[in-house]
């Protein structure tokens, strides 16, 4: 056990959660492969990811760009009619003091997303035609998981449907075109998160860069 | 995949002198200092990279005080101005019968950052001394903690669409408070604190028990 020697580190796969040595096997499609010891997935490969990554990940960034320029909620009361777009409610914080949560919501909700749709574009496009990976690929793909969890579009929308019940009393809202291609995009994301398997697109990525 | 060796103490990428990538899970040579296939940095399991998630904690914790002292909402309508806290925001949603909208903003702005405290902190205790939940169980609580941290950021984005929306000038204009900064901060804290915490400590820390 303790001879290390004996073993081929690239025959073997650790658990990224606890560290479990697991032999590395290919893994057919439509098939989990789960740690013998903490249960976490470690390949759930399916057939055709790459190229339903990119396109999703171009939908997805088609619809950010709808979703920031159109207008996004038009609030009616008195007479009085207010229109806010994505690009507004980023900069609700602007004024003195906030200006640096609004440069924070703008990341969170369409800069990091946006980012994240590009850099697996760039990463895995070239795969998915079955070209050598651009240069970059590793670092891009690596940069797209880990701002992963600081790509929020999902929490705004649902931060929408909370506030539209807030001002439901106050005045009447009705939905711009932005909001639906916003929830659109939120759809389109989980579904391309759904198809990622970071294993098998890190194996990939690894043995197209070699040959 | 099977595991080589499924006796009771599993063989560990470092049990067999070698590290394994949190990132891709490609096993590297102990010396490694980069992920040979993913070039992410790779840290040694060492409880010691427990001060940065209580750093992170203590700075979440702090962050959390003002979020709930000062007003997150400022509510003009006809000259009239009145102010929100974040208890108060969902007290006023329960009042105009929102039960539904008012108990998903009290989970999200209150019982989840104080789970998530007590969660973060239980689970950096436990790697030290026996805990009385299993390493399974506590597998579990950090992937919620992980999963539903994030979430909290949805009070900070209501305020944001609120002022944004409703800039009817005399009519009724709304207003972020001073609490939407610390609250963001607070949940953007809690989250690297989250993402500090190495889950191998989990699992790894029966084995040291055992062997020492």
């Amino acid at each position: 056990m303790s001879s290390a020697t004996t073993i081929d580190p690239t025959m073997l796969t650790a658990c990224p959660v606890c560290d479990a040595l697991h032999r590395d096997q290919e893994v057919p499609p439509h098939r989990t492969a789960r740690c013998a010891r903490c249960g976490t997935v470690l390949a759930a490969p399916r057939s055709g990811a790459m190229t339903r990554i990119t396109m999703l990940a171009a939908t997805a960034l088609i619809l950010m760009i709808a979703a920031v320029l159109f207008p996004f909620l038009e609030l009616s009361a008195q007479g009085l009619s207010q229109r806010a777009s994505v690009l507004d409610a980023v900069l609700a914080f602007s004024t003195g003091l906030m200006a640096p949560l609004s440069l924070a919501v703008a990341f969170l909700i369409v800069l990091l997303p946006a980012a994240r749709y590009l850099a697996i574009l760039y990463a895995l496009a070239p795969m998915a035609l079955g070209w050598h990976p651009a240069r970059h690929a590793i670092a891009a793909f690596r940069w797209a998981e880990r701002i992963k969890p600081w790509a929020m579009a999902e929490i705004f929308i649902i931060g929408v449907a909370v506030a539209l019940v807030k001002v439901a009393g106050l005045a009447r809202v009705e939905l711009g075109p932005a909001f639906w291609a916003f929830a659109a995009l939120v759809v389109v994301t989980i579904i391309k998160d759904n198809y990622i398997c970071r294993p098998t697109v890190w194996k990939t990525l690894e043995e197209r860069s070699r040959s | 995949m099977e595991n080589p060796g499924r006796t009771q103490p599993v063989l560990t990428a470092r049990g067999a002198g070698f590290v394994g990538c949190r990132a891709c899970g490609r096993v590297n040579p102990p010396d490694a200092r980069t992920c040979v296939r993913c070039r992410s940095a790779i840290e040694p399991d060492d409880p010691a990279s427990l001060q940065r998630v209580w750093a992170w904690l203590a700075a979440g914790l702090i962050a959390y005080v003002p979020a709930n002292i000062y007003p997150m909402l400022r509510t003009t309508t006809l000259g009239h101005t009145s102010e929100n806290t974040l208890i108060g925001g969902v007290v006023e949603l329960l009042s105009h019968g929102a039960y539904g909208v008012g108990l998903i903003v009290f989970v999200a702005s209150i019982v989840i950052p104080v789970a998530k405290f007590i969660a973060i902190a239980y689970l950096a205790v436990s790697v030290r001394r026996p805990a009385a939940l299993g390493s399974h169980g506590r597998q579990v609580l950090f992937e919620v903690v992980e999963f539903i941290g994030r979430w909290s950021m949805i009070d900070v984005f209501v305020v944001a669409i609120l002022s944004a929306l409703v800039q009817l000038d005399f009519a009724a204009a709304i207003n972020p408070g001073a609490a939407a900064v610390s609250f963001a901060l607070s949940v953007a804290f809690t989250m690297l604190a989250a993402q500090s915490f190495d889950p191998r400590l989990i699992w790894n820390a029966n084995e040291r028990v055992q062997v020492t």
